[in-house]
């Protein structure tokens, strides 16, 4: 096409103990484009931008800057050729000021004295170059999250970066903070700087990237214009294999009450909220991040104190204080945050479904590890958890895998209510299939299920009914199919 | 085997380690490896070990006790004056004190549960305060004149094996099954590797919290029955710095300070490692101060070979 690659990898490959990361990978990616990642958990993404930080060795190939050909390539050299990366957890000192965090390890200095005013200016200097207003003196702790990660991209900028990777940089954000991420990636790229964005969210692709790279089981599937491409193609390419139909047909919930949340107020939610779930419902809760919905789960499971109100089981009040009450009583929670609050990454496979059984599974506290054993190893089976051996430690999975185990660990103490707060972000779209199929599966069983989103489109497709979630208030109600996005976004954002 | 061996241990570090001074300490002096002196380097580590199988629990958990050296002291005198100045039955006396040393546990973990204070501030607080009680209760003075059949318990053989060997090799053995057989093992791993996520699978983590600090106690209240029937006499003095040989141990056996990972079996090499490393010193006549700073070093050193060991593995 005539633009000389900036930055090209050619026939990378790395591998692990039995598996193949990356297999003979080669990408050019050109000054001041936003080069789109995609793939499934899986493909390779990780690894490679890894290795483009210099964090991890390839074991063959090479990386092409300019006419520097380099077969190793080490963070030195990755600074030297003005590499920066951004990654979901955010490398910032929370008790520092904003200027303090980006001139971390190269502070300006007069003799041994710091020079805080000239770096404050600095720094100020750089995030007016992105259009942001921000106090140069604040400290990280007290930014939310959308501004710490302009925190670390202004850390880079000070850096003079000419190519800057973003992995899932959207994640932790709510929608208002998104719009200001997209514009500074505009901005970067206007610049002159090389993005490459890594991201599971079809929209933000679209929206941003002048080019798309597909992976596919480490392998290199297409490099794909944005404009000659769409969505369809796209998730073909990284299925390599037709989908076909996304959310599966669910039969209507019956009348049944399962649960009744009646004037329930907590710290973290000042206004009463009251709403019922019926037998195999699934019951959608829209809303911005922040809006209240992850406390109104919180709080129906015990993992926060409750005010006032009542929680009406099947008619009948229950008082539950904490988790394992709210356990006892037949209801389940998989957490929003899964790496923290969702999974033992130490632990097995085994060891994490079994964990909120283990009564069950034990006579005088005494674990049957062959009971335990069979158990888990159904579960697994059931939903289709891609691990070769029950004993492998969570932690190394895949997102979509470590999900599922999660929700293995609630089907395993055949809860009755489940309450699932985010439970597809981060994993890729074959996963998140599965997802919607174990919940709709469940819900023809009996099963209520509050399903949390923040991607409308999924509670549209799947949720029988969809409460809207502003400001700690229940503030709309639809029935299937009679919501669209514009109205669910305009109750959630109050317009 | 041996590979087999170390993946059990999750660490062939220690176990190296403990080769290696076994093999020092035998060329360096011939008294070393004669049977006696293995018999008596298991007794003298016994106390030590009992105690270290609490020790792990709250660890594993990223907790700490670091209560157990005044603990050891108060039920040492407590025992003692039961004994000789109330004239209880020697049972009697034990059982009473393995209450107050399980009940001083609780109060570890209601504390640091309910007030929320982290577990290192809560055990130096009672370190300090039980430390302060044990001198109060005696006076400040030894406890003389124990009952005779009260010596069995520090002083007696089964066969060629001494009784608190019997009772550490016990509470190994049982500490073991309880923490890989039971659903406790297993909340207890999962509270130390993310108690966050333990408390939202449903389980009680308060109450296996507690636990955990109690078991402490009580484990370091037979270690402290034991030395006082070794002993011969309630002494408020002995047993300083206790609490800082029973962390050593268990770091060197490999179980993480910041809770969750860690094998009991580990923790028995490390125990026998700190028998055998003052022993050994002693036989080969090194001075007190010297035998300090060796022992600082390998407990550094050992660490830090076992990291580096098992990060290469990876």
């Amino acid at each position: 096409m005539g633009c000389a690659n900036r930055l090209s990898v050619n026939n990378i490959t790395k591998t692990y103990p039995g598996v193949r990361a990356l297999d003979d990978v080669s990408i050019g990616f050109r000054k001041a484009e936003v080069h789109a990642l995609v793939g499934e958990n899986g493909a390779g993404k990780s690894t490679l931008t890894k290795i483009l930080t210099g964090a991890i060795e390839p074991d063959s190939g090479e990386i092409v800057l300019g006419n520097d050909v380099r077969k190793s390539f080490t963070p030195h050299h990755a600074l030297e050729a003005q590499i920066a990366a951004i990654y979901q957890e955010f490398n910032l000192v929370p008790f520092l000021t904003v200027a303090e965090n980006v001139f971390l390890g190269k502070e300006m200095r007069s003799g041994p004295f710091l020079q805080s005013r000239r770096m404050n200016a600095e720094t100020s200097r750089l995030l007016a170059t992105l259009g942001v207003e921000l106090d140069p003196a604040t400290l990280v702790m007290e930014l939310p999250v959308a501004y710490q990660q302009i925190v670390e991209i202004v850390k880079a900028l000070a850096n003079d970066i000419r190519i800057l990777i973003m992995d899932e940089p959207s994640a932790a954000l709510t929608t208002r903070e998104i719009k200001l991420l997209f514009r500074l990636v505009k901005t970067l790229k206007e610049k002159g700087v090389t993005i490459i964005y890594v991201s599971h969210k079809m929209s933000e692709v679209f929206e941003l990237a002048d080019r798309i790279t597909v992976l596919r089981d480490g392998k290199f599937v297409s490099t794909l214009d944005a404009d000659k491409t769409d969505r369809s193609e796209l998730v073909r390419l990284m299925v390599g294999r037709e989908l076909g139909q996304v959310y599966p047909p669910k039969q209507i919930p019956g009348e049944d009450v399962l649960l009744e949340v009646k004037k329930l107020r907590t710290p973290a939610l000042p206004h009463e909220i009251s709403f019922t779930l019926r037998k195999g419902e699934i019951l959608g809760l829209a809303g911005l991040v922040g809006a209240g919905r992850t406390e109104i789960v919180r709080a129906i499971f015990g993992a926060d104190p409750v005010e006032s109100g009542e929680i009406l089981v099947e008619g009948r009040r229950i008082h539950v204080t904490n988790p394992g009450g709210a356990a006892a009583n037949g209801i389940g929670l998989v957490p929003e945050d899964r790496k923290r609050h969702g999974i033992l990454s130490r632990m097995s496979v085994r060891e994490n479904i079994s964990f909120s059984t283990l009564r069950n599974l034990s006579r005088f506290s005494f674990i049957n590890d062959k009971e335990e054993k069979k158990t888990t190893a159904s579960f697994k089976e059931q939903l289709n958890i891609k691990v070769s051996s029950l004993e492998t430690a969570v932690g190394n999975l895949s997102g979509g895998n470590q999900q599922k185990v999660v929700l293995a660990k609630w089907l395993a103490t055949r809860c009755r209510i489940l309450l699932l707060d985010e439970p597809t972000r981060g994993i890729d779209v074959g996963a998140k299939q599965e997802i919607y199929k174990i919940a709709t599966r469940l819900a023809s069983e009996g099963t209520g299920i509050i399903f949390i989103s923040s991607e409308l489109p999924e509670l549209l497709g799947l949720a029988d009914r969809i409460l809207v979630i502003r400001a700690r208030e229940i503030t709309g109600s639809f029935q299937k199919g009679q919501a669209t996005q514009e109205t669910l976004l305009h109750l959630a954002m109050g317009k | 085997m041996l590979s087999r061996l170390s993946k059990h241990l999750d660490q062939a570090g220690i176990l190296v380690v403990l080769v290696v001074l076994i093999v020092f300490f035998s060329l360096a002096d011939s008294n070393f490896c004669r049977s006696e002196n293995l018999i008596n380097i298991v007794r003298q580590i016994s106390m030590l070990g009992i105690s270290a199988v609490g020790m792990t629990f709250v660890i594993l958990t990223a907790g700490i006790d670091l209560s157990v050296g005044s603990l050891m002291k108060l039920i040492n005198v407590a025992c003692a004056l039961m004994m000789v100045e109330m004239g209880l039955h020697p049972v009697l006396a034990i059982v009473l004190s393995l209450v107050l040393a399980c009940f001083i546990g609780m109060i570890n973990g209601l504390i640091i549960t309910m007030a929320r204070i982290p577990p290192l501030i809560t055990t130096l607080g009672m370190m300090i305060a039980l430390r302060g009680l044990a001198y109060v209760i005696c006076d400040g003075t030894p406890i003389w004149g124990l009952p005779e059949e009260f010596r069995v318990l520090g002083q007696g053989y089964i066969g060629i094996v001494p009784v608190p060997v019997i009772i550490m090799l016990l509470t190994f053995a049982l500490g073991w099954v309880f923490l890989n057989k039971t659903t406790f093992g297993r909340y207890i791993y999962g509270i130390g590797g993310n108690e966050e996520a333990t408390r939202l699978s449903g389980i009680n983590v308060t109450r296996m919290k507690c636990l955990v600090y109690i078991l402490s106690g009580l484990l370091t209240g037979i270690a402290a029955v034991i030395m006082l029937s070794r002993q011969n006499s309630g002494q408020p003095k002995l047993a300083d710095g206790f609490e800082l040989s029973v962390i050593t141990a268990v770091v060197l056996g490999g179980v993480s300070i910041f809770g969750g990972q860690g094998r009991l079996m580990g923790v028995f090499l490390g125990v026998l490692i700190m028998g055998v490393l003052s022993n050994g010193l002693i036989i080969l006549d090194v001075s007190e101060y010297y035998q300090q700073i060796i022992r600082g070093m390998v407990l550094l050193g050992a660490v830090a070979f076992d990291n580096l060991s098992t990060n290469t593995g990876k």
